[in-house]
């Protein structure tokens, strides 16, 4: 984004401020990057429970009769395997073999869905929604600046959010939601996240949300709730292999060398489709791997993955030293022969070559 | 925020403990906090000579990497080996057992180019 556009504030940011968070700009918002403590709040995720607002995500409605066929054509998992109240993480592939960007599939209905996209392509997303809608004439709306988006992760999410509302929430599975109210609230409830810890991820209307996140660390006060970063969620994600668009994934990264070909599925035509199915079959040149260094160091975004006699082979999309492991860890592009767990690959870091190894994803 | 008196400070966030002509070298309590968690602290200049400015070594937050500037030019005699197993010394204790690296000055006169705790501070603010 460019200077002169304002930063935009989510409906808790002032109240992110009151609590001493450290806020960074992120995908055009002003987002709390950090509370206190990043190791502290990562670990309060892991082994209790702790909220994010994510409420600079977007969210898009795709209505009407013809709402399956667009939402099957832009996105590359099978659209038909869902059912009311079933969640689907998917991609949008482009007509240049890359993602326009990853995202959550809700079905409220068979003319119903919900598109959950990443903050920093709403924009980019809509344009290439409508340009795809053209063959279609689905109905969009764009509901991104009306909903704000909690997610209560950790082992004790759920406890603490049963508390709150009289829908079972042991009965909602992994990828499932369910519309109820929450806190005296109307919330989506959504058995979803970014952090591998459990929880659940809740929509809810931005006039609510402050209300929400009230009740919300009442009920979990006694499990030693706390607001968690950015920053946080970055290395939880990481150490479940997520991917991060902009990071992991691209403009000019197909699903299938990210290792995204579980939600590739070639039963149905979607934007580029040849592309990809000729990648599958004739096998990626290169792949997403997860790897842990063995020499001293940290990986970063952009460090050249190279082999023993320092040839560059791609490069490191994510990195970081994981909190919970207590190793330094990452993800980046090599070439497929070196991508099977236990391959010798070595990260150029401040021009020396430190050794590393390809290890099965996630890390944790 | 902490910054004693009888240290010396530059604009990169290190303090410098000045004993004849040796100085001890640090990153302030300023320059940890706003790094977070530190991880790692690579130094591997020992017993080399550098410039005033030049880098030393790197300290790696968990999100973040800072390049580590000389104060002053001289030889590093001394590399804190504690950091290795220990780097969250330089979050709980900057001034002490945080410490990174001892240099023998070749201009001990630089460290009148140094800023006082005071005007570190107003740095700072």
């Amino acid at each position: 984004m460019s200077d002169t556009q304002a930063l935009k504030s989510t409906a808790l940011s002032e109240l992110h401020t009151q609590l001493g968070a450290k806020m960074v700009p992120f995908a055009g918002f002003n987002m709390p990057v950090l509370y206190d403590n990043l190791i502290q709040e990562h670990l309060t995720v892991r082994n209790a429970m702790g909220v994010f607002d994510v409420s600079h995500m977007g969210e898009v409605w795709i209505e009407g009769p013809k709402a399956f066929d667009l939402v099957s054509w832009i996105t590359t998992n099978d659209v038909a395997s869902l059912y009311d109240g079933r969640v689907q993480y998917s991609c949008m592939p482009n007509n240049n073999g890359g993602i326009v960007d990853d995202l959550l599939v809700y079905r409220f209905n068979a003319e119903k869905y919900l598109l959950v996209i990443n903050a920093g392509n709403i924009d980019k997303d809509l344009h290439w929604i409508n340009e795809q809608n053209r063959n279609f004439g689905a109905t969009i709306t764009n509901v991104s600046d009306d909903y704000s988006l909690l997610a209560i992760q950790g082992p004790m999410a759920a406890e603490a959010l049963q508390k709150l509302t009289a829908v079972t929430l042991a009965d909602i599975p992994y990828y499932h939601f369910v519309e109820g109210e929450l806190g005296g609230l109307s919330i989506i409830i959504s058995n979803t996240g970014y952090t591998g810890a459990g929880g659940f991820e809740l929509y809810v209307k931005n006039n609510d949300a402050r209300q929400l996140w009230d009740k919300v660390f009442e009920a979990g006060a006694e499990f030693g709730i706390k607001p968690i970063g950015l920053g946080a969620r970055d290395t939880l994600r990481l150490e479940k292999g997520f991917c991060l668009y902009g990071n992991d994934i691209n403009d000019e990264t197909s699903p299938i060398e990210a290792g995204l070909g579980w939600i590739t599925k070639f039963n149905h035509d979607f934007v580029n489709r040849a592309h990809h199915e000729n990648i599958k079959t004739n096998k990626p040149t290169k792949k997403l791997v997860g790897f842990e260094l063995i020499d001293r160091g940290i990986p970063r975004q952009h460090y050249p993955i190279c082999t023993a006699d320092g040839k560059v082979m791609g490069e490191v999309t994510s990195g970081t030293q994981s909190p919970s492991l207590n190793k330094a860890i990452g993800m980046g592009y090599v070439a497929s022969e070196f991508s099977a767990a236990g391959s010798e690959i070595y990260i150029e870091i401040r021009g020396k070559l430190l050794k590393a190894q390809v290890v099965k994803i996630p890390f944790l | 925020m902490n910054f004693p008196d009888n240290l010396k400070y530059t604009k990169d966030h290190e303090w410098v403990l000045v004993e004849g002509d040796v100085a001890t070298i640090g990153v302030t309590d300023f320059a940890q906090h706003e790094l977070g968690d530190i991880v790692f602290v690579d130094i591997s200049t020992q017993g080399e000579n550098l410039n005033a400015h030049a880098v030393f070594g790197t300290v790696e937050a968990v999100k973040t990497v800072s390049d580590l500037y000389m104060p002053v030019s001289g030889e590093i005699t001394e590399v804190n080996g504690d950091l290795e197993g220990a780097p969250e010394s330089v979050n709980s204790d900057p001034y002490g057992s945080g410490w990174m690296v001892k240099v023998k000055m070749t201009n001990p006169s630089e460290v009148d180019g140094l800023m006082s705790a005071a005007d570190y501070s107003a740095m700072v603010g």
